[in-house]
């Protein structure tokens, strides 16, 4: 039977892990590379690497860092952030990525989901969804959460997935940083119509939340977070030992 | 030395630096003179079967690798590779494979119901068919391999020695002879997957 996945989101800003990053004995705890190889030894089941740099120096630097911790960590890598062409997708490829998130990317220019699964394949296109509630319903929010695009959340799903989107990543911004557990109504209504595996994010803040998740919703094939990773707030081993015990199936 | 078979599909990167960690020295090529000259061989793949075979018939690459398969050289087809060892392909339309391993590649959502999505994508846990392959010296049944497909391997008969269970029995790793496939990505699987590697470079 397929498992339930736990994925660490590493933000990257100029080669550096931000989000805080707080561990007991790990010394150089703002490393992508370093924490990419504790995580992949705790359990991690995939990593995400999202770019949050803005300048040209940063980006090649970001390359350099992805080469990196491809080369030494052995789990899948998805890569985030700064996504516009298929150019982009190259450029990560090359470095190591097996999956590369579209967002923004993809609301300016929706061919580009298109383009690159027919490039790269349906299971190397993960499109990530920031929604909130507006008027009753779901909207998508743009670069970085901060822009109302005005356009339906689930609509826009449905027709990622039908562009050739293999996966989706939907981040509730109504639960994000709150760590009052997963949006399980915003997702519910996500794993209504999706065709392809759903990855929650946004709201996680402790362990129960996991159970929580995967319990209320078997459809949602795994759950993504961030600051409680690195600030050793929960522990991923710990946290899929007990997943285990409430009867999830996870790699152990 | 092993050869890493680059016939422009997919991205070599993690495969090359995953024999890199357990010590093998491994070249990306699609030199016929180096191919012959390394110890083994893998064949890797991403993408649609139809362009992958296409590329590889048009090259000349599928005659090299049926030479050097006939010569009892190890050979390792991974994911796309993999399938590409069978003898056809149904994935939009019907393509000839490399037809090292009995059997044809089928599309899942013939089999599986609506619940089950695809790709399958994740973890899986391996149950071994049959005597255990030297492939799986170092790991054990119920270790988890990551999986990323749409097809599957179907009706490979003896050849099969390890499957999944998603939705029904799903082909996960195959051999005959001297010739193995995993549907899964070893260079993927973390530890597990890098046992598998070591285990194939001891092959010969």
């Amino acid at each position: 039977m397929i498992t339930k996945r736990i994925i660490p989101c590493l933000d990257v800003k100029d080669g550096r892990v931000v989000k805080g990053v707080n561990f007991l004995g790990l010394a150089d705890v703002s490393s992508p590379v370093k924490l990419a190889k504790f995580y992949s030894e705790c359990g991690a089941d995939e990593l995400v690497f999202y770019d949050i740099t803005a300048s040209a120096e940063g980006r090649a630097l970001f390359t350099d860092i992805l080469c990196e911790a491809a080369s030494s960590v052995f789990i899948p890598l998805t890569v985030g952030g700064g996504i516009n062409t298929t150019e982009d997708f190259d450029r990560v490829l090359k470095c190591g990525a097996d999956k590369v998130s579209v967002n923004s990317g993809a609301i300016r220019n929706p061919d580009l989901i298109h383009a690159a699964a027919q490039k790269y394949g349906d299971q190397c296109v993960v499109l990530s969804v920031d929604a909130k509630r507006v008027d009753g319903g779901y909207h998508v929010f743009a670069k970085g959460g901060r822009e109302d695009t005005g356009m339906d959340a689930i609509e826009w799903i449905k027709r990622g997935q039908n562009m050739g989107a293999g996966e989706i990543v939907l981040n509730s911004i109504d639960t994000d940083g709150v760590k009052q557990g997963f949006d399980l109504e915003m997702l519910g209504a996500v794993c209504e119509i999706a065709t392809v595996p759903v990855i929650a994010s946004g709201g996680a803040g402790n362990m129960e939340h996991f159970t929580d998740l995967f319990k209320a919703l078997p459809t949602v094939d795994a759950g993504l977070a961030a600051s409680i990773f690195h600030f050793g707030e929960v522990d991923i081993k710990a946290l899929k030992e007990k997943l285990r015990n409430d009867g999830i199936n996870v790699r152990l | 030395m092993t050869a890493i078979i680059d016939y422009g599909v997919g991205n070599l990167f993690s495969l090359k630096s995953s024999f890199a960690v357990i010590g093998e020295n491994a070249v990306v090529t699609n030199d016929p003179e180096t191919i012959d000259k390394a110890d083994r061989i893998i064949l890797p793949g991403v993408g649609a079967f139809g362009d992958a075979a296409k590329k590889l018939f048009d090259s000349g690459m599928a005659d090299v690798l049926l030479q050097q398969a006939a010569k009892g050289k190890p050979i390792l087809g991974i994911c796309l590779g993999m399938q590409l060892l069978f003898e056809k392909s149904y994935e939009y339309g019907e393509h000839k494979g490399l037809g090292l391993i009995k059997g044809s590649v089928k599309p899942m959502s013939d089999i599986l119901s609506k619940e089950y999505k695809i790709p399958q994508i994740g973890w899986n846990a391996l149950r071994f068919v049959g005597e255990r392959s030297p492939l799986f010296k170092y790991i054990n049944e119920g270790d988890f391999v990551y999986f990323v497909h749409s097809y599957y391997g179907a009706d490979c008969g003896e050849s099969l020695i390890a499957d999944v269970e998603y939705g029904f029995d799903v082909t996960a790793a195959v051999a005959d002879k001297n010739v193995f496939g995993t549907q899964f990505h070893p260079e993927k699987s973390g530890e597990v997957g890098l046992k598998i590697l070591k285990a194939f470079c001891e092959l010969n």
